[in-house]
């Protein structure tokens, strides 16, 4: 079947995981139509780059094992790379393919740099080192101001064709005026959607398998005669590329980038939080996390407002359960999730969907006819 | 006969050479002294300058010491650490806050007394804490490396929330009592009160701390484990009892030096961990993981360079601190001390 | 009596299988030496004891006692020491303070027991004479010597040592034969892996051969040493004509 082509056969395996995915790119590809404001056109929007910056890091996380603190860093690298070449080469097409090209480039040194002298290591020298770097960068960042518009960032004006102003007909269609934030907004769409399929085209290659078998036991691998520096490094080079790729995005979105949108270290921790809940090494862990955590950020603060409302006056519990220490949940979710469900929500959905047997069986044959 | 056989074979000990203690670090840090003071160029400056890096530079080590002993022992590593310094920094605005008729006296004794007892709060709170962190968080990842940075990871973000439920998400002023405000003048040179109390503290500190390693028998067993912890269990030591003391007293350092931090900066903020967090693993891989001496030369590094850097080209401060990593790693890649074995 | 018994242990490593079922005695009061090719489970059979570890299936009696599921320390602490192949020094402790670390009893190194010690520093004078060195400053024969002598310095039931000898020039073997039989004058058990068969020969009581993960024949020292082609068949050489030969690396 053609679905199980353009998933490379990389199947959700549970019927409510797929039903949810399926609503996800519904809504997501509907957006515009179905909720045209501004806000959520922005959480719609937010959502698309979380799930490629996420998804990016489940390829270095959950694939192949390695806890890196950098990835915030190449997620800043792509969006400042569009932000600054627009604004010091004037807006167009032509600044935000110098920028995006640029910004790859660095990417690419930067994590082939880190992969090759820090890989060599143990995960914890790793994770430190790339801790470091990150906080490094984040200051460089704020300090350059001359050149990144410091604390403050840099706004900046899109191409035409992606900007609010711009019509692409006078009149609207189906409801909606085609204008440049719906442009950009299926931009966003596409180019997300293409860099997930990519995504689990490379982890169900060969080349995904060896990082599973480095993840599983490193010296075996090794002992087999893979090489896993230099498969490591690469997973690390690719999960910067899409993480940068990410921020190009961000930056087109946002026609803003500052050390806020991008490189904070809350970002970073926002990352782990949807990786680990949704479902390590799986993709579309990392797809209905985003999905599930950007709708939380935005909309479960006013549900937790309602509970909070009867709390009012009562010292500790009324803080506790404040909207605004919804990270403090989320955070302990996220150490049960480590704990009792490494394999987080999806592969949850995955384990119940596999308890009724006729279900999956059915599904299995269905998949070993397709292939 | 039996004594006489004991210090004769002292006497035949001394007689053979000592090993020679490795002075490359210290001469390191000596170097790094003497070109600030080339760099800035006024003594008293550098005078100013040299003991703020130092007084920084022992708080760092009270922080990252527990860390490093708690990762040569036990190979885990807290990335939670970051937690207990910023409760013990919460926990000082509170005690002093409490304690505002003492803090506010021009008094020395009473200042003092103030600012010991809100040390004395934070480490009885940051070790109980790091006693259920251990239990809790820590024991049932020993040895998984991937799970233990994310779960001490989770640590921290339900730590740090907390510390906003209890604390406010908000800067909090923390101001050094009325006496210990201000500076002596040693010539030209400002030298902080404050910071001439943290250089005390802390070379207390150490100065314990040297003492406990190697002059006691618990000193001798966290020693031996951080080399070859299976060999001390097969000696009959319980070494899981050990490490949960040496987590403990980790986290209470933390508290300290959280304090001591808070003080030092005036103002307290609940991201003051992750901040100090990255401070310190630079640190402990500087000095090698698992070394107490490496991690003291390391923290006196950064914590001096840090200043001189300040001082000189502030908009690199930070970086220069990775630079020191990056250089340090390429002379010795497991670190200035490395620990053998390991 | 027998001090230690296993009844059909095995233990894996990871994915490898490398104990089939051990059974094995060790009788109160004598040396037994287990013999066996490189790869045999020598080692791990030690190691299983110690309880580094753990045995997948059957039983470990010590003194009567299961002891499989124990924990390092606690076995440790009924009186049983080991001495591994590795040596276990700390390298960045002195002599003394390894040889307070074996000592559970004694707080500081006034504590330790002088008679004791004077008879340690008799057998290994080095010991006394490097007391205060690091002990990674040594040569490989005084590491082994120290080794040895934690496991000396205060009363243990049960010795377990893994080739003792192994890099040892012969006149340090001589004094390390002279304290493992001092050691069984003192009524302690010996379980010792050894493949300097002159040592084995000298020391041993009782002998167990071991291949492929099982012990594969039990007796005396003495008949094995009389049987030169039951060593030829177990051992692949001959212990009784060449003195001081120790046995080839096989496969």
């Amino acid at each position: 079947m053609i679905i199980q082509r353009l998933l490379s056969h990389d199947l959700p395996r549970s019927r409510w995981l797929a039903a949810a995915l399926m609503a996800t790119v519904l809504l997501l590809a509907l957006a515009p139509l179905l909720f045209p404001g501004a806000k959520s056109m922005g959480v719609a929007a937010k959502m698309l780059v979380f799930i490629l910056l996420v998804v990016s890091y489940d390829l270095l996380l959950g694939y192949t094992g390695i806890v890196s603190f950098a990835h915030t860093m190449f997620f800043g690298i792509g969006a400042y790379g569009v932000a600054i070449a627009s604004t010091r080469m004037g807006e167009g097409w032509l600044a935000v393919a110098t920028g995006s090209t640029l910004a790859l480039l660095a990417s690419l040194l930067l994590s082939l740099l880190i992969g090759l002298f820090s890989l060599r290591v143990k995960a914890i020298f790793f994770a430190m080192i790339t801790l470091a770097v990150a906080a490094a960068f984040q200051t460089l960042a704020s300090q350059l101001s001359d050149f990144t518009g410091g604390e403050d960032g840099l706004s900046f004006r899109n191409p035409l064709w992606l900007s609010p102003s711009f019509r692409l007909f006078d009149a609207p269609v189906l409801g909606v005026h085609i204008d440049g934030r719906l442009l950009a907004y299926y931009l966003l769409f596409g180019v997300v959607a293409l860099a997930f399929l990519l995504l689990l085209r490379i982890v169900n290659s060969p080349f995904g398998r060896v990082l599973q078998a480095i993840r599983e036991n490193d010296f075996r691998a090794e002992a087999i005669g893979y090489r896993t520096v230099v498969y490591r490094t690469l997973s690390n080079v690719l999960a910067a590329l899409f993480a940068t790729l990410a921020g190009v995005l961000l930056a087109l979105w946002l026609r803003y980038t500052g050390p806020d949108t991008t490189l904070s270290f809350e970002i970073m921790l926002d990352i782990l939080l949807i990786v680990v809940i949704g479902g390590m090494g799986t993709m579309y862990g990392a797809v209905l996390g985003s999905v599930l955590f950007v709708l939380a950020q935005n909309y479960l603060q006013d549900l937790l407002a309602l509970g909070a409302g009867a709390f009012v006056g009562v010292p500790v519990l009324g803080a506790v359960v404040s909207p605004d220490r919804w990270l403090l949940w989320l955070g302990v979710l996220f150490v049960l999730s480590v704990y009792h469900f490494p394999t987080g929500i999806v592969g949850r959905l995955r384990t119940l969907a596999a308890a009724q047997p006729d279900e999956a069986d059915k599904a299995d044959k269905a998949d070993k006819a397709g292939r | 006969m039996k004594s006489a056989t004991v210090r004769s074979s002292a006497a035949a000990a001394a007689a053979v050479p000592k090993a020679h203690v490795d002075v490359r670090p210290i001469m390191l840090l000596v170097a790094l002294m003497v070109l600030g003071l080339l760099l800035v160029g006024s003594p008293s400056t550098w005078l100013t300058l040299t003991v703020a890096g130092l007084a920084m530079g022992f708080i760092i080590f009270i922080i990252a010491s527990g860390l490093t002993l708690i990762f040569g022992l036990m190979d885990v590593l807290n990335f939670g650490h970051g937690v207990f310094i910023a409760l013990g920094a919460f926990v000082a605005t509170s005690v002093l806050g409490g304690m505002a008729g003492w803090t506010t006296s021009p008094s020395v004794l009473l200042n003092l007394l103030a600012v010991f007892s809100a040390m004395v709060v934070a480490m009885v709170v940051a070790g109980g804490v790091g006693w259920a962190f251990e239990r809790v968080i820590v024991r049932p990842v020993y040895g998984l490396h991937l799970k233990q940075i994310l779960i001490t990871m989770g640590g921290m973000i339900v730590g740090e929330e907390l510390i906003k439920v209890i604390w406010g998400p908000l800067q909090i002023p923390l101001p050094p009592p009325e006496a210990l405000r201000g500076s002596f003048f040693i010539g030209d040179a400002a030298i902080e009160k404050f910071r001439l109390l943290a250089v005390a503290v802390g070379l207390l500190v150490f100065l314990v701390m040297m003492w406990v390693l190697s002059r006691t028998k618990v000193g001798l067993l966290v020693r031996a484990g951080v080399q070859d912890r299976e060999m001390v269990e097969a000696l009959g030591y319980r070494v899981r009892r050990l490490f949960v003391g040496v987590f403990v007293t980790g986290s209470a350092l933390a508290g300290l030096g959280g304090v001591l931090w808070g003080l030092y900066q005036q103002s307290v903020t609940p991201q003051i961990g992750a901040q100090v967090n990255v401070l310190i693993f630079i640190v402990i891989i500087i000095g090698g993981l698992g070394s107490t001496g490496g991690c003291f030369i390391g923290a006196l590094l950064v914590g001096v360079l840090a200043n001189y850097t300040g001082f000189l080209a502030p908009k690199v401060a930070l970086f220069s601190n990775i630079a020191l990593m990056v250089a340090i790693l390429l002379w010795r890649p497991q670190g200035l001390y490395p620990v053998t074995s390991r | 009596m027998n001090l230690l018994t296993l009844a059909g242990v095995h233990t894996h490593i990871g994915a490898y299988h490398i104990l089939h079922g051990v059974d094995l005695e060790v009788p109160e009061g004598a040396v037994t030496v287990l013999l066996g090719r490189n790869g045999a489970g020598k080692t791990t059979t030690l190691c299983t004891v110690m309880g580094l570890w753990a045995a997948s299936k059957g039983t470990v009696r010590f003194a009567g006692e299961a002891i499989e599921r124990q924990p390092v320390p606690e076995i440790a602490r009924r009186g049983i020491a080991y001495v591994p192949e590795n040596m276990g020094i700390f390298s960045d402790l002195t002599v003394q303070e390894n040889m307070l670390l074996a000592a559970r009893g004694a707080r500081h190194a006034d504590q330790l027991d002088r008679a004791r010690l004077q008879w340690i520093f008799d057998l290994f004078p080095a010991l006394q004479k490097f007391w205060l060195y690091p002990a990674g400053k040594l040569s490989g024969g005084q590491k082994q010597m120290l080794s040895v002598a934690r496991a000396l310095c205060e009363p243990r039931r049960l010795i377990l040592i893994d080739e003792p000898s192994k890099g040892l020039a012969p006149s340090i073997v001589n004094n390390l034969v002279q304290a493992l039989r001092e050691l069984k004058a003192q009524r302690t058990t010996i379980l010792l892996v050894e493949q300097n068969f002159r040592m084995a020969r000298l020391l041993g009581d009782h002998v167990a051969v071991m291949d492929h993960g099982r012990v594969v024949h039990t007796g005396t020292m003495a008949a094995l040493a009389a049987d030169a082609e039951l060593q030829q068949r177990l051992l692949g050489l001959s212990m009784g004509l060449s003195t001081g030969l120790s046995m080839n690396a096989h496969a």
